[in-house]
């Protein structure tokens, strides 16, 4: 029963909030290793990802989180060493390796959301019946995300646990929170980010009541 | 919108919608993107490791329909059309007899009502 993450997008597709649950830290794999190593390592996207050689857990995508201790920052170390040159001189193994899957980038997040706007949209064009609306749940093995749009063309979007149940009733409650906190702040601008303590504050607690004391408390 | 532009329109959809449900994974997936719905129909995605990909638009009714996408495949496109030395694989499917097994299929299904007129 988890809530992993929120967007909300306005009517443009451009996204304005977005939160991610503290419990939802991606989990990552750390090894020691010696040389050679036998993963094959490539630069993409300006981040070191394994493109071969899946083991242990270590999975095709997976990019490279620290080297000894050392968080990784794309394609360098902290300390401004490239970490490809790193792991291929042998006189650095045995070298401790965290791999995990890559955090989302800000602007992953912006595309992701500008990419779902226009899912949204094709949804109901897609669609075998007349007057349908855009999508409303979207279902994978591992989530299932959530989509209410206002009548003035604003999404709010969760990303839960499959088996969630009443995210109906959480959409309306933070569609309220936004009523209350963004709207009625009167230096927030219509469409533009949200950027109001408050907001974040009662969305969050919001969210933690739903999670604890279940959806018919609220 | 014709037939054409209804199956190019649901391919890229369907390409998107796989790329980005990878990225938002919060951890690694094992079988992607199952299902969307919106307020008059539900999705069903299927894909094989060959590439080959099921689609079944149903009301909202419905559960999962990926043991049904999955015996579509294996019980009657491996039957009819992988095993049929005339049908040539990713060629439009021509066969009759692959046409009437699966509607035959699809109408004896516990999820299949005739639609009131």
């Amino acid at each position: 029963m988890t809530i992993f993450s929120v967007y909300i997008i306005n009517k443009a597709g451009s996204l304005i909030y977005h939160y991610d649950a503290p419990n939802t830290a991606r989990p990552a794999i750390e090894k020691t290793f010696s040389y050679p190593l036998e993963l094959v390592l490539k630069v993409f996207d300006e981040k070191v990802v394994v493109a071969f050689g899946e083991r242990d857990g270590i999975k095709v995508g997976h990019a490279v989180l620290g080297i000894n201790g050392m968080p990784a920052e794309g394609r360098f170390l902290k300390d401004k060493r490239e970490i490809l040159e790193v792991l291929g001189s042998e006189k650095n193994y045995p070298i401790n390796i965290k791999f995990g899957r890559p955090p989302l980038s800000i602007n992953e997040r912006i595309m992701l959301a500008s990419m779902l706007h226009s899912l949204f949209a094709i949804g109901s064009q897609l669609s075998p019946e007349p007057q349908s609306s855009g999508i409303r749940t979207m279902e994978t093995d591992t989530f299932k995300l959530h989509c209410h749009q206002t009548m003035t063309g604003v999404k709010f979007v969760i990303i839960t646990d499959p088996k969630q149940g009443h995210v109906d009733a959480i959409l309306k409650k933070m569609y309220e929170v936004y009523a209350d906190f963004a709207l009625k702040n009167p230096f927030y601008s219509l469409d533009m980010p949200i950027r109001a303590e408050l907001f974040d504050a009662s969305l969050q607690s919001m969210l933690e009541q739903a999670d604890k004391l279940g959806i018919s408390n609220i | 919108m014709s037939k054409e532009e209804e199956f190019k329109l649901m391919y890229g959809m369907l390409f998107s919608i796989k790329s980005f449900v990878s990225r938002l994974s919060p951890t690694d997936m094992k079988e992607g993107f199952l299902n969307y719905s919106t307020s008059k129909y539900k999705l069903h995605f299927f894909e094989t490791p060959s590439g080959l990909k099921f689609i079944m638009n149903t009301d909202l009714s419905v559960g999962s329909m990926k043991d049904v996408l999955h015996q579509m495949f294996s019980s009657i496109y491996v039957e009819y059309v992988v095993k049929n030395p005339l049908c040539d694989l990713g060629q439009p499917i021509t066969s009759e007899l692959f046409k009437n097994k699966l509607d035959e299929f699809v109408r004896a299904l516990p999820q299949f009502t005739v639609k009131p007129e």
